[in-house]
Parts: C-alpha cells; structure tokens; sequence
C-alpha cells in the first residue's frame, strides 16, 4: 500500500482547450477586415471620383460625431444594458449651447456648461438603470423623449448662428497636414483611449464580466451599479461634446439637431460585433463598423442611390449583425444535438 | 466560454464567405452608372452661348415631395435641352443634415452647378462656401439660403415673397369674412420659404383687426406628421375659422382628413399652396374652395437655365442683368432686398377654384 495513492492529492486541471488556428484568425473583426475592402473595392469600381483623399474628409466629416458618440456606447452595451438617448443630448447640447452663447455667455463657458448639463442628463439615465432598477431600453427611450423636449422648450423653433468662424471652419477645414476631418481626429484619438481602457485595464475587464454574468461579477467584488452608472455618465458627457462639434460643424444650433441619429449609432455598435445581450464586442470592430457605414452611404450618395434605399441597406446590415452569431450558434446547438443522437 | 466563441467564429465565418461573394459579383459586373461627366464640356455652345455638357446637382428639400419632383423634371427638361444633365440628389427628412450629402457629392463629381432648396437658412452655408470654393456655381431655389456673399448665390423665386404671404392671407380673408381665428399648417419650422412667407402673412393681418392668428404647427412635409399636428389643432382651438397651409403636402393632408370629417366645413375654410393634380377632387366637392400656386415645373425649368447660364458665363448676379430661360423667355435679376440676395422671380402666382383647376396638368 503506497502512502502516495493515499496522500497525495490528484492534480486536477481544466483540459485545455486547443484550438485550431482557424478559429483565432476567423473571428467577427476578420469579416469586418473583408467587408471594409468590399466596400472600398465597391465603391471604386461604382464612381471614379472615390478613390481620393476629398472621399476620406467628406466620410470623416459625415461620421464624426456618430463615431464618437458609439463609443462609450459601445461599453454600455457590453454591459448588457442600452443607452438610445444619445442623439437627443447631443440635439439638447446643441440647443444649450446656441442659447448660453446667444446671451451673450463666452463660447468656452457656455462649452463647459453644455458638458456638465451633458453629464448630468447621462447621471439621469444612471441613476433611473442602477438605483431604481429600471430596464434601460425604457429608460432612455423616456429620456431620448425628454432631451428633445427640453431642447425645443430652451430655443423653441429659432435657430442661433453667429459662431466665431475660427470655430466653425472644425467643418469644413481638414487637420493642417491631413485630409482628416477634425471631429474624425479625435473620434481615432478617443477610440485609442477606449480600446485600452476597454481591453487592456481591470475595469475593462470588469466592464466584460459584468456584461457576462452580472451576477457572479457582483459577488467577486465588482462594483456592477457603480461602474454603470459611471458608464452612462461617460456616455452623456461625451454626447454633449459631440453635439458641440454638430453645432460648430453647422454653425448653427437648432433643438432638432440629429434627430435620428440613435438608429445609426447602434447599428455601427452591433455591426461592431458587440453582443446585443453583453460580454461581447471590442473597439475594433466599432472602428471597422465606422468606416463600412461611412464609405457605403458615401458610394450610395454618389451613385445617386435613393435616400429610403440608403436606409433598406443601412437597416439590412443592422439587422445581419445581429441574426448571424445567432443563427450560427443555432446551428451549432443543433448539430451538436444530432451528433449525440448519432 | 468556448461555444461562444464557436458561434461568433462560425457567424464570423459565415460573414466572410458573404463578403467574398459580394466582391466577386462586384468585380464581374459591369460598370453601370455612366460617371458624370464633369468640366466644361465640348466647343459647341447652344445659340445662347450656354455651353454643352454641363453637370447641374438639384438638391430638393426631399426626394419625396411631389411639389419638389415636378420642379427637378423640369430642371431636367430645361439642361436636356442645353444639352447637358441634371443629378437630382437629396435626403428623406426634411433638414439640412440630410442634403450636405449631397453637397458633398455635388463637389466631388466636379459639377458645374448646384440648385438647392434649403432646408435651413444657414446651416448649409458652410457646405456650400465650400462647393462655391470648388468653382461650382450656387443657385437657390424653392427655400433660399441665407449665406450673405459666402457663397454668394441667385435665388430664383417662385412669386414675390410678399406677394404670396399677403395673397393667402387676403384669399382666407375673403373666404371668412374677415373675422375669427385662424392658424397656420406650415412645413419644416426651419425652412426658409415658410418663414419669409408667414413672415409677410403677420404682416398683412394687422390690416384684418378681427382675423386672430392663434398659433403656427408644423408638419415637416410628412403626411403623417402633418395630420397629427392639425389634429392637433383642431381639438386645441374648437373655434377655428380657417387654416392656411402654404404647402403642398399640408394642405393635401387637411383638405383629405377634412373630405372625411365634412362636418367641420360648417364653420372651418381651408386654403394655402397646392398642387391643382392633388387638389382637384378637393375642389370639385366643395372642401376647398379656393388655393393658389404657380407651375413648379417652371420654375424647376429656369432654375435649370439660369443654373446653366451662370456656370458658362451668359448670366452674371449683376443687378439688373438678364439671361434666357427658353421658352420661358428673357428674366433680370433682381438687386439685393431685405435679407435676400441677388434674385429673380417667376411670376405673380395664379389663384386656383372650380373654374381653373381642370386647366392644369401639374
């Protein structure tokens, strides 16, 4: 009788997985990767005007503010929660701004007022989803609502222009040196910053596991309400700056300022990869997604394709993003089903 | 959490196996759309010294509106008999976020001209500054923009702005007796056309002491949009007397919800700008009796001429200067006034009743 069959405990260990190579290399940002080149093959052939540099600021001017506003988005979904107010803060931003620097406010003041009104209307959705434990989705459809309200009651149906021109020329000037539009600078700059964050720190993980199984992330000592409240703040804050940049972009302030825009913001997140139900997604792929809706409704628009067929094509993509991981996991319960009846 | 991953990879898979069909039917499918053809055009130039092959960008306020359709075919008709084309190019929704797209493909298909009808007085400006900046001539029709000189730009005018606030108002007046409440179904809150006209509607009121303008709605030009609003309207003010709808869109919506609901014709008269096509059996049962508006495909036409004569040289923003418009005939522009810039205008508008309104085809 050996003491050691006894004694000494059976190391156990998880079987490690191995998996083929193949699966690492085909992943959602890989088709996203393709996609981009499609469109951009697409577009070439369609008109010869698009391959050039004007094509690279028109696009960047036009996405600009949607880009950036999906990326705080993007963590908030990852958590498996919605945030669809975003546009109505920057249309309640836009407003805010027009009528602070109307009354005679300086434009930098008025800026840091919209930001703050900006984190207090996403500390609104914060609190509605963490505190009171209400679902997002009705939340911030109650305050895409109230945003547009607010803003329409602030500057009714007049519109403030004015803007000192060193401003707005943020529309229609390139960064010196670059064929970038500005507000696209700062979106890379900003996707940099969250693709870190996001990937690469404890809280980025947090933000994952929260979305996984918010449960357990819970109990292993993540602050789940705390970092979601702080997520929607995020979003609202970073919202009212895109509506900063709308309004100086248009030199213009109207309280309908991006009505609509939700609609585009989740669908670049979801065409991202992020899982509808949470745990899933990275910057990368909003980075991708970004450019694909960019460069297609820049080739529709200049082979003259009908605006409501812009839409059928934009709303399609949204809706295969979302069907495909699904079908294919489906499919995979069901062959997997038939293989244990085998 | 391996099947997870299994099915986003397969997903994933799927995805790509899409794309590569997709860019292999793109590769083998035939250039179709021609590109435009930008630049100045061949050595011919047509009798009134417009030159030939001239690319026009029509941006209207949507590409839905049926009033906006029938003033870009005649756009095309006016630069099919020059010689050259039109791109008629806009959003779905009313604003000027919706038409910088096109702006921007206006500038780079390298076109000759762009005619817009904007959405918004100034939001477009910068867009347009730009395209101005790319040697593309600005012309504004339908809802000017109001840029002052950057860019600086002809307006082609449907009637004299005045002209169709004071008519309205005196057409409802007459219909009404001159007293009661009455309301305003206007379009976009930030068109301009709408503005400057209801601007001269208040203006012409002051004349009619016992007419009250109660309030302003506004149905963006969406049908569904507009119903809602005059429903709306109805319920919030029982005594209404009349509605002017200045647009085409407003007062097809209110003249159909009206048709269905006679029994508000006891006390309530509706009038505006219509298209006598919509308009018709409107008339013809008594809901409307009387509205006015002029030919779009007219003004679509010497948008088009002017737009064409501009971009070669035959017509200049010169007060006082004249060019051809075809069958139209010879038009001046019109020296700067009252927050417009240089323009030029139509015609007076033609009041449409039983006696007409089979007259036209529009």
């Amino acid at each position: 009788m050996s003491s050691d069959q006894m004694t000494a405990p059976v190391a156990t260990r998880a079987p490690v997985q191995v998996q083929p190579v193949w699966r690492s290399v085909v992943r959602w940002e890989t088709a996203l990767v393709f996609l981009v080149i499609a469109t951009i093959i697409f577009g070439a052939q369609e008109n010869e005007h698009f391959l050039n540099t004007t094509t690279l600021f028109f696009v960047g001017l036009n996405m600009g503010e949607i880009a950036i506003m999906a990326l705080p988005l993007t963590l908030i979904v990852v958590t498996g929660e919605i945030d669809l107010s975003v546009a109505s803060m920057l249309g309640l931003s836009s407003t805010l701004l027009g009528y602070l620097y109307q009354h005679g406010w300086s434009i930098w003041l008025a800026m840091v007022a919209v930001l703050v009104v900006g984190a207090a209307g996403g500390a609104l959705n914060g609190f509605l989803v963490t505190r009171l434990g209400l679902p997002s989705i009705a939340v911030t459809i109650g305050t895409l609502t109230l945003f547009r309200g607010v803003a329409e009651i602030i500057l009714g149906t007049d519109s403030v222009g004015g803007y000192p021109q060193s401003l707005t020329n943020v529309g229609v000037i390139p960064i010196p040196g670059t064929q970038l539009a500005y507000s696209f600078g700062i979106f890379l700059v900003l996707a940099m910053v969250y693709g870190v964050v996001l990937h690469a720190t404890p809280v980025g993980r947090s933000v994952f596991a929260i979305g996984l199984q918010s449960e357990a992330a819970y109990f292993s000592g993540i602050r789940v309400n705390r970092i979601k409240f702080l997520l929607f703040v995020l979003s609202g804050l970073v919202c009212a700056f895109a509506g900063i940049l709308w309004t100086l972009r248009f030199a213009t302030s109207r309280y309908d300022a991006g009505t609509g825009l939700e609609l585009t913001v989740v669908t670049i997140v979801l065409l991202g990869g992020v899982s509808i139900f949470g745990g899933r997604g990275s910057i990368l792929g909003v980075v991708l997604a970004v450019v694909i809706v960019g460069c297609l409704q820049e080739v529709l628009t200049l082979m003259t394709v009908d605006a409501q067929v812009q839409n059928i094509i934009t709303g399609g993509l949204l809706l295969v993003s979302v069907i495909l991981p699904n079908t294919a996991e489906g499919l995979r319960r069901f062959r997997a089903r038939v293989r244990r009846r085998a | 959490m391996v099947h997870l991953r299994t099915g986003r990879g397969a997903g994933a898979a799927a995805g790509l196996t899409a794309v590569l069909l997709l860019a292999a039917a793109c590769s083998s499918s035939s250039t179709s759309t021609p590109a435009a053809s930008g630049g100045s055009g061949g050595t011919s130039a047509s009798p009134t010294g417009v030159k030939k092959g001239l690319v026009v960008y029509f941006i209207p306020k949507d590409t839905q509106n049926p009033y906006e359709v029938i003033a870009d075919k005649g756009g095309t008709d006016a630069l099919t008999e020059l010689g050259g084309k039109v791109v008629v190019s806009s959003g779905t929704a009313d604003t000027a976020a919706a038409q910088i797209p096109s702006i921007q493909a206006a500038i780079q298909a390298h076109a000759n001209a762009i005619v817009i009808a904007g959405n918004d007085p100034s939001a477009l400006c910068p867009s347009l500054n730009q395209a101005a900046g790319a040697g593309i001539k600005i012309v504004s029709f339908d809802s000017d923009v109001d840029c002052s000189s950057s860019p600086s730009h002809l307006f082609i005018n449907q009637a004299n702005t005045e002209q169709i606030g004071t008519s309205e108002v005196s057409l409802l007046a007459s219909e009404i007796g001159s007293k009661g409440q009455i309301a305003i179904l206007s379009a976009a809150a930030s068109a301009t056309n709408q503005n400057a006209w209801i601007k001269y509607m208040k203006q012409e009121l002051t004349k009619y002491p016992n007419m009250k303008l109660v309030t302003t709605v506004y149905g963006n030009d969406d049908p569904a949009t507009s119903l809602q609003v005059l429903q709306g309207l109805l319920s919030a003010y029982p005594n209404l007397r009349g509605i002017i709808s200045p647009t085409t869109v407003g007062i097809s919506t209110a003249a159909q919800y009206l048709d269905t609901h006679k029994n508000l014709l006891s006390h309530l008269t509706l009038t505006g700008l219509g298209l006598p096509s919509q308009m018709r059996k409107y008339v013809e049962d008594g809901t409307v009796a009387k509205f006015e508006l002029w030919n779009p495909s007219n003004l679509g036409y010497l948008a088009g001429y002017a737009a064409a004569s501009l971009a070669s040289g035959t017509a200049s923003l010169t007060p006082g200067s004249k060019f051809s418009a075809g069958t139209l005939g010879s038009y001046t522009v019109l020296a700067p006034a009252a927050g417009t810039g240089p323009s030029v205008v139509l015609g007076p508008p033609t009041v449409f009743d039983k006696s007409n309104v089979n007259d036209f085809a529009f």
